[in-house]
């Protein structure tokens, strides 16, 4: 069974808001139909996005890190969402794991967003029907699009690279790699939700270098005369003993 | 659902490319449209620089697009109104023409340096430069004099070539990777392209900056510095990595000047300058004659440079036979650098000795050990062959953090002289050029020697900007004084080679050096975050002499949407969005090259212009025809171009030169590529192409390219460069050294110094880096404002020309000033208080917000989030303008009148390019009083809409593509 | 979480008519098993009215939370899986049968006490969906306990009993002291789940952290950035926005109007026989009830509250 997924590489994410945006623009104008901006010139503004960047900073300064947090809806494979939806307008393809919202069915009870730990659900306040992340499931189905074009448009628009996109029941996948090589983890456990989603913490490269590596014989300096020997007339060991 | 699938599959679609300008990265897009609105912009996966992906600005233009602040028709100022307060009538573009053309034809024939042209980051210096110099005015420059001039002089006088568009880090390769003083941007998705394959791939990533945000947040190690001390930095690095003796020996002897013989004759005219011999070596330029002298280790005697068989001591101390003493640039070098060590860099860096000694070390390591072979055979200025390319995995990236410092030049200075001596010039893993760069060091063009180039109805004699070789090239009159209304080429700023915009406004209301007639702006914020002095500049832009008449007499603003700016405007010229026009990212201007080779791109409309928008391309050359200026006009004075894209097809740099604006598809049929003669389907071609020309060199000329005959002779062939000459690394800078002596009354130039200035030539125009405090610090009472106020453009609003994006505003719609906890604490000041911010030129009240990703010594924010009220067509309590702030009203131009040199007033700018200290001021914070309104300060009048802008939707909007209009 | 007032309302309205109903059911059991005096069947009739009148109001009220109410009509079909979908079938069923219960009493049909069984049963299962939909909702910890099911029933018992005591002023006064006393039971009961379940929540660990939410394990972690500075559906749905002080003043408040008071005031009132007395309790004692659905939302703690901190 197909379970598609986003691995978000933390070590790469730069913050820089590109999945946001992109996912905003694919989505307004999709199938599924606009996403409100409410007062967009005014004090305020405020609409529905289904993908958010978030910034936290980890231990106090100077061993601060900032963590750029890229974050929709993850997926679950187990969805507190899709179950207590009174209509079945939230549900979970079985083909390929997504949960999805039926716009038509929707009531806009908020119930789903409640059942979700995650707060990825948005209601759109002018359709009154809840939204959220759906894959983008009209490029990834759609077979006008190119092969390679069948992503996300997080996943395409992503600058660094930090979005992949994939299946993670399939071993031998670019996720499923990702996350078994570099430690991929999900969201909230406590709660198995099962998070399709997963996340690749940052990892640090580091530099060792000993002190041997500091002296060389190569050492451009003696060339130029300036690492001289010292005098072969100075005073040595030969001059005070015999053994 | 609001929209059945049916009917948005039923409206036409199409796709079409062109090239972003979200900001000033350039990358390729495709445009979808339906029913001819902008359904979605894509990264174009075919382009070369952002390979696919886009930025959150880039999938945001149809926000853009369809702004209401966008005008649509030209605007004059109504009779009667103040400048400033927005009070406009639509006018046709016949009588906007007709103002101009009569206005400027009067000071052309009279005198054109009354007529000023500046421009922001407009990418089209070519072509707005060209106007400027056909009309002959030298008042003409774009933003680089407040952006990051010291980057682009400082690493061209000494490397012949800079970051961004002249050159990058080579991520691909390198294996240690120090950023330093980059905010969130600079080269946007290529940067972030590379900087994540690069991680991925295992490299070092150390990111050196007084904050961490962006870029520096994925750093394996971030090493906070305090704002203007990079230099004390790079020197110290300099003095552990020449101690340790971890630098690239061959590569500095071979490739750069290190191993020059230096007059070390205190009483010499000629002290401090390379010893020649006289003859000339130049290898066909007029410009170097290449023949100093090495002193031969093998011989042990002085040989010309470069000598076969021979190699230069680097060090030590030598008499030549007529007994005067010289010294290698190198020990000159390494005495300068002895001072400052480790131990003495972290007093003023707060970054610890160790640390310091630690990141040489790793740096001069990895260089060292990790070299990098490639078998790419290539043959060298002086003929000798080499089997391979080698190089040192270590790359470097800087911008604005180093340069926006009046230290900032020989902060720069001193990086390139670090990544020389480290050997990763246009080598493997290291920094490498992009064409047309590496340039001659300096390049050849020069700006006016005299006011003579300036005549009435005829061109500028000379280029407005150029690169001083020397006193002989300042700009100056017969009085020594400025020419240019920014001053710059003159002894007050003598390598200005961007100019200075952000004098011009000052300068010219003061009358200083004279009074200006008219003031043409295109596409920047003056009167708001482009300035330095935000009150002041409002002022003057409004401020009348005492016949009541303006100051500044007339201004043109050209612009797309109703910005701070366009208030101030007698004429206003509405300009089409980036999606509505033709463009060019030309090979004359900043093209878009790559590190194997020259690359240039255009824009080609997606839709229609809005209203009767224009692009300004075809409104300069309108008007370059109507007023005869000679490139726009045939010999019997009659229209040569139609419009701008029958402009750039069939413009040459001289008739049949072969040479355009667009180096792709030339020849009659687009069979040439880099010269050739006009092809009128050139435009069409590009549009088949991805909009995008990428010309790869064979990879025998892809590095070493100062010193690889086969890429001169290329470049010279394909006219990049004239000569073929090598371009040697000035680890010793002979250019200020001449600058130096003039100004203690020695060497070959007549010129000399104002002797009010002498001393400040004297002291900054030093041939060797060197570290001093910024000029504003060293101006200002430190106890009193301990704390460096710097900021940064967010990524989602880097470089974009607006903030009034609806969906960008929602990210950032206000700003907090950044300040370490422990700092705050002890003002006792809390997370989300109300607190001001003070320097000793202005004040704001702005919001603080705790961060620990800040050095305690500098307080930080998002650069231009604060709008002024109602600008931008935002309402007037939108939180841009009630909680937003700009902390250019903390920053001066000018340095306080008690620190003029001369009674003159200087600007608060580098003393060698006159590059904007915006990042020297220094500030204090503390809270707000209770009582206090909880909104920013200042705060400005609202302005009424500009006619002809559309409407604000209220409450809410939905954008559906194809609708025809909007929900 | 944000007290939705339209929820608030719900809730509270049908607990009213589910206790009202109870009260009319256990008279009429009583008296068939002699323990309490006959009632006439307008006793039953109009009190079946009422308890319709409150469980009609409260599905009105229900309405102000769709987004799309002309929808609602879908909510049936989920009754396998959600709590909400159940409710929403038990609701009518149980009006229908409340109102075929007093039907069947204006008619002078037999079988009212089957059907009033039948509508027990029904009301309880209505209290258990109902106080379900929250319960089920296993990361607001605060919500996730049987204590929440019990809650709802006794505080819906409570406030039907104290209507069915004022009821009585007018149809029954035979039964008011009856009722006023159960009520006071149900009341003192109530009274006893609700302090156990502030007890509880009082010491509940999240077992969510800003470390679970983004997967890093240190023990300091700041949001500085939610992603957005206008506000959001996240920001709106499950944030009270009200300061502490006004929290606990609200707890205060309900423990104090929704118990004590009614309870001393119903006493009083069969005590001294002023029957304003019991009027009152229930209209404190249902302004009680109120605050304490205000304060049942507002002291939920969402998980996702932990991704919407702080903006810069």
């Amino acid at each position: 069974m197909t379970q598609l997924a986003l691995v978000i590489d933390l070590n790469v994410c730069v913050g820089c808001h590109a999945c946001v945006t992109s996912c905003k623009e694919w989505n307004t104008s999709g199938l599924a139909g606009s996403l409100v901006d409410e007062r967009p010139y005014d004090r305020d503004p405020t609409g529905t996005f289904f993908n958010r960047v978030q910034t936290f900073e980890v231990g106090e300064f100077p061993n601060t890190q900032t963590v750029h947090f890229p974050k929709s809806c993850l997926h679950c494979e187990d969805p507190p969402c899709v179950p207590v939806c009174p209509t079945g307008a939230s549900f979970k393809r079985p083909e390929d794991g997504l949960v999805l919202v039926d716009y038509d069915k929707c009531i806009g009870c908020k119930y789903c967003a409640w059942a979700c730990p995650y707060g990825v659900r948005e209601l759109d306040e002018d359709r009154k029907v809840m939204g959220k992340c759906t894959l983008c499931v009209d490029r990834i189905d759609n077979e006008a699009l190119p092969e390679a074009e069948r992503k996300p448009a997080c996943v395409l628009a992503c600058p660094t690279n930090a979005r992949l996109f994939g299946d993670i029941h399939d071993t031998e996948s670019v996720v499923s790699r990702a996350i078994r090589e570099n430690g991929g983890y999900q969201l909230m456990p406590e709660w198995g939700t099962q998070p399709a989603n997963h996340y690749l913490p940052r990892r640090k490269t580091e530099l060792r270098i000993h002190r041997d590596e500091l002296d060389r014989a190569d050492n451009p300096l003696k060339i130029d005369g300036l690492l001289p020997k010292p005098p072969v007339k100075d005073p040595s060991l030969d001059d005070v003993t015999s053994w | 659902m609001s929209e059945a699938p049916a009917a948005n599959s039923a409206r036409a679609t199409e796709t079409k490319t062109t090239t972003c300008y979200m900001c000033a990265c350039r990358c390729g897009i495709r445009v979808h449209l339906r029913g001819g609105e902008v359904r979605y912009i894509e990264g174009n996966p075919e382009h070369p620089i952002n390979k696919g992906v886009i930025c959150a600005k880039g999938a945001s233009g149809i926000m853009k697009q369809y702004s209401p602040a966008r005008l649509t028709r030209p605007l004059k100022r109504k009779v009667g109104a103040e400048r400033g307060t927005a009070q406009f009538e639509p006018i046709s573009w016949e009588e906007a023409y007709t103002l101009i053309v009569e206005r400027l034809a009067k000071i052309r024939s009279t005198d054109p340096k009354k007529f000023a042209f500046f421009t922001g980051r407009d990418q089209m210096q070519a072509l707005t430069g060209m106007f400027a110099r056909q009309f002959g005015t030298p008042n003409y420059a774009a933003h680089g004099g407040f952006c990051s001039v010291n980057m682009a002089a400082g690493m061209i006088y000494t490397i012949g070539g800079s970051f961004w568009e002249f050159g990058g880090p080579d991520l691909d390769r390198a294996k240690l990777f120090v950023m330093i003083g980059t905010a969130e941007d600079h080269h946007s998705n290529p940067l972030k392209i590379a900087i994540s394959k690069f991680k991925r791939q295992g490299g070092r990533f150390i990111s050196i900056n007084p904050v961490r945000t962006g870029y520096s947040a994925i750093a394996d190690e971030w090493v906070p510095i305090r704002p203007g001390t990079d230099g004390a930095l790079l020197l110290a690095l300099t003095h552990e990595i020449v101690n340790t003796g971890l630098y690239d020996r061959p590569f500095l002897a071979r490739y750069t000047n290190a191993g020059y013989l230096i007059d070390a004759d205190p009483a010499s005219d000629t002290h401090g300058m390379p010893l020649r011999t006289g003859e000339d070596f130049g290898q066909g330029s007029p410009h170097f004659s290449h023949d100093e002298l090495w002193w031969d280790r093998i011989a042990d005697k002085p040989v010309i440079n470069h000598a076969p068989g021979a190699d230069p001591y680097l060090a030590g101390e030598f008499r030549m036979p007529d007994g005067k003493p010289v010294k290698p640039a190198f020990q000159l070098l390494m005495d300068r650098v002895q001072q400052y060590t480790p131990e003495w860099a972290s007093e003023i860096t707060g970054i610890p000795a160790g640390t310091i000694r630690r990141l040489a070390h790793e740096m001069g390591v990895t260089a060292r050990d990790q070299k990098i072979e490639l078998p790419i055979p290539w043959t060298d200025s002086w003929g000798v062959e080499h089997e391979t390319v080698t190089g040192n995995p270590v790359a470097f990236h800087a911008m604005r953090g180093l340069a926006a410092h009046s230290n900032g030049f020989q902060t720069i200075r001193a990086l390139a002289i670090l990544m020389s001596l480290l050997g990763t010039i246009d080598r493997p893993g290291g920094f490498r050029h992009k064409a047309p760069f590496p340039r001659a060091i300096p390049p050849v063009a020069k700006p006016p020697k005299s006011p003579d180039a300036i005549k009435p109805n005829t061109p500028l004699g000379g280029l407005a900007l150029g690169w001083p070789a020397g006193p002989d090239d300042l700009f100056l009159d017969e009085n020594g004084g400025a020419v240019r209304i920014d001053k710059a080429f003159s002894w007050e700023y003598p390598l200005a080679v961007h100019g200075m915009m952000h004098n011009v406004i000052t300068n010219a209301w003061r009358g200083d050096p004279y009074r200006i007639d008219t003031l043409m702006i295109f596409m920047s914020n003056m009167a708001w975050n482009s300035t330095m002095n935000t009150l002041e500049v409002r002022t003057m832009l409004n401020d009348r002499d005492e016949s009541g008449e303006h100051r500044i007499p007339f201004i043109i603003v050209c612009d797309a949407f109703q910005s701070e700016m366009t208030a101030f405007a007698d004429l206003v010229l509405p300009d089409t969005t980036y999606l509505e026009r033709h463009d060019v990212m030309s090979m004359l201007d900043r093209p878009i090259s790559e590190f194997e080779g020259p690359c240039d791109s255009v824009r080609i409309p997606v839709v229609p212009p809005k209203g009767e928008c224009k692009p300004f391309q075809d409104v300069l050359i309108e008007l370059g025809t109507r007023l005869k200026l000679p490139a726009f006009v045939n010999a019997d004075g009659s229209r040569k171009y139609r419009d701008y894209p029958d402009f750039i097809v069939n413009f040459e740099t001289e008739p049949g030169s072969g040479i355009g604006f667009l180096a792709g598809w030339r020849g009659k049929g687009g069979e040439k590529t880099m010269r050739g003669e006009p092809n009128p389907r050139q435009w069409e071609m590009y549009a088949q192409n991805n909009c995008v020309f990428q010309y790869k060199l064979p990879r025998s000329y892809q590095y070493m390219r100062n010193w690889n005959r086969g890429y001169h002779e290329w470049a010279s062939r394909t006219r990049l460069r004239r000569n073929f000459d090598p371009l040697i690394i000035q680890i010793y800078s002979e250019v200020l050294q001449k600058f130096r002596l003039a100004a203690q009354g020695k060497g070959t130039s007549k010129r000399r110094p104002p002797p009010e200035l002498a001393k400040r030539i004297e002291r900054y125009f030093d041939p060797l880096p060197f570290y001093y405090a910024p000029l504003e610090m060293e101006a200002s009472d430190t106890t009193h404002y301990p704390l460096a106020a710097i900021t940064q453009r967010p990524m989602a609003m880097y470089h974009s020309w607006d903030s009034q994006n609806a969906w960008l505003r929602q990210i950032h719609a206000h700003n907090y000033l950044f300040v370490n906890p422990r700092l705050a604490r002890g003002l006792g000041i809390a997370d989300g208080d109300w607190i001001w911010v003070e320097s000793m030129h202005g004040k704001v009240r702005c919001m603080c917000r705790y961060s620990e990703a800040v050095e305690p010594g500098t307080v930080w924010t998002w650069n231009a989030i604060g709008k002024s009220r109602s600008a931008w067509h935002l309402a007037p309590d939108a939180n841009e303008s009630r909680e937003g702030f700009l902390l250019n009203h903390l920053i001066s131009d000018e340095l306080p009148p008690a620190h003029a040199t001369g009674g003159r007033r200087m600007s608060n700018s580098d003393p060698i390019t006159g590059q904007a200290g915006w990042y020297d001021v220094r500030v204090r914070i503390y809270k707000a009083a209770a009582t206090e309104p909880e909104e920013s300060w200042p705060q400005f009048q609202p302005v009424p809409a500009a006619p002809g802008t559309n409407p604000v939707r209220r409450l809410w909007q939905a954008f559906v593509a194809g609708t025809g209009e909007w929900k | 979480m944000r007290p939705a007032f339209s929820v608030i309302f719900l809730t509270t309205l049908i607990g009213v008519g589910q206790g009202l109903f109870l009260a009319l059911y256990a008279a009429e059991l009583g008296a068939r098993l002699s323990w309490l005096p006959r009632q006439t069947a307008n006793f039953y009739v109009a009190g079946s009215v009422i308890a319709l009148v409150f469980l009609a109001v409260g599905l009105f009220a229900s309405f102000f939370h769709l987004g799309r109410p002309e929808r609602a009509w879908r909510t049936a079909a989920m009754w396998r899986t959600s709590w909400l979908s159940r409710e929403v079938i038990v609701l009518p069923a149980f009006m229908a049968i409340v109102f075929a219960y007093g039907v069947f009493h204006f008619l002078g049909y037999r079988g009212t006490i089957a059907l009033g069984t039948l509508g027990v049963i029904v009301c309880v299962a209505l209290f258990v969906c109902t106080a379900m939909i929250y319960a089920c909702i296993r990361f607001l910890q605060e919500w996730a306990s049987p204590l929440t099911i019990a809650n709802f029933i006794l505080l819906g018992a409570a406030s039907g009993y104290t209507l069915a005591a004022a009821y009585a002023l007018v149809e029954a006064p035979v039964l008011i002291e009856v009722y006023a006393k159960w009520a006071i039971v149900f009341t003192l009961l109530a009274l006893c789940s609700r302090i156990a379940t502030l007890a509880r929540n009082a010491r509940i660990r999240p077992r969510s952290t800003l470390q679970t939410a983004i997967g890093v394990k240190h023990p300091r972690i700041e949001q500085k950035a939610q992603g957005f500075m206008g506000g959001s559906f996240n920001t709106r749905e499950f944030f009270h926005g009200r300061t502490p002080d006004v929290v606990r003043g609200v707890k205060w408040g309900f423990l104090v109007l929704a118990f004590p008071v009614p309870v001393a005031l119903l006493a009083a009132g069969v005590f001294w026989d002023v029957p304003m007395l019991i009027l009152t309790a229930f209209v404190i004692q249902y302004a009680g009830l109120l605050a304490e659905r205000w304060f049942f939302f507002a002291q939920a703690r969402h998980p996702q509250n932990l991704y919407y901190q702080a903006m810069s």
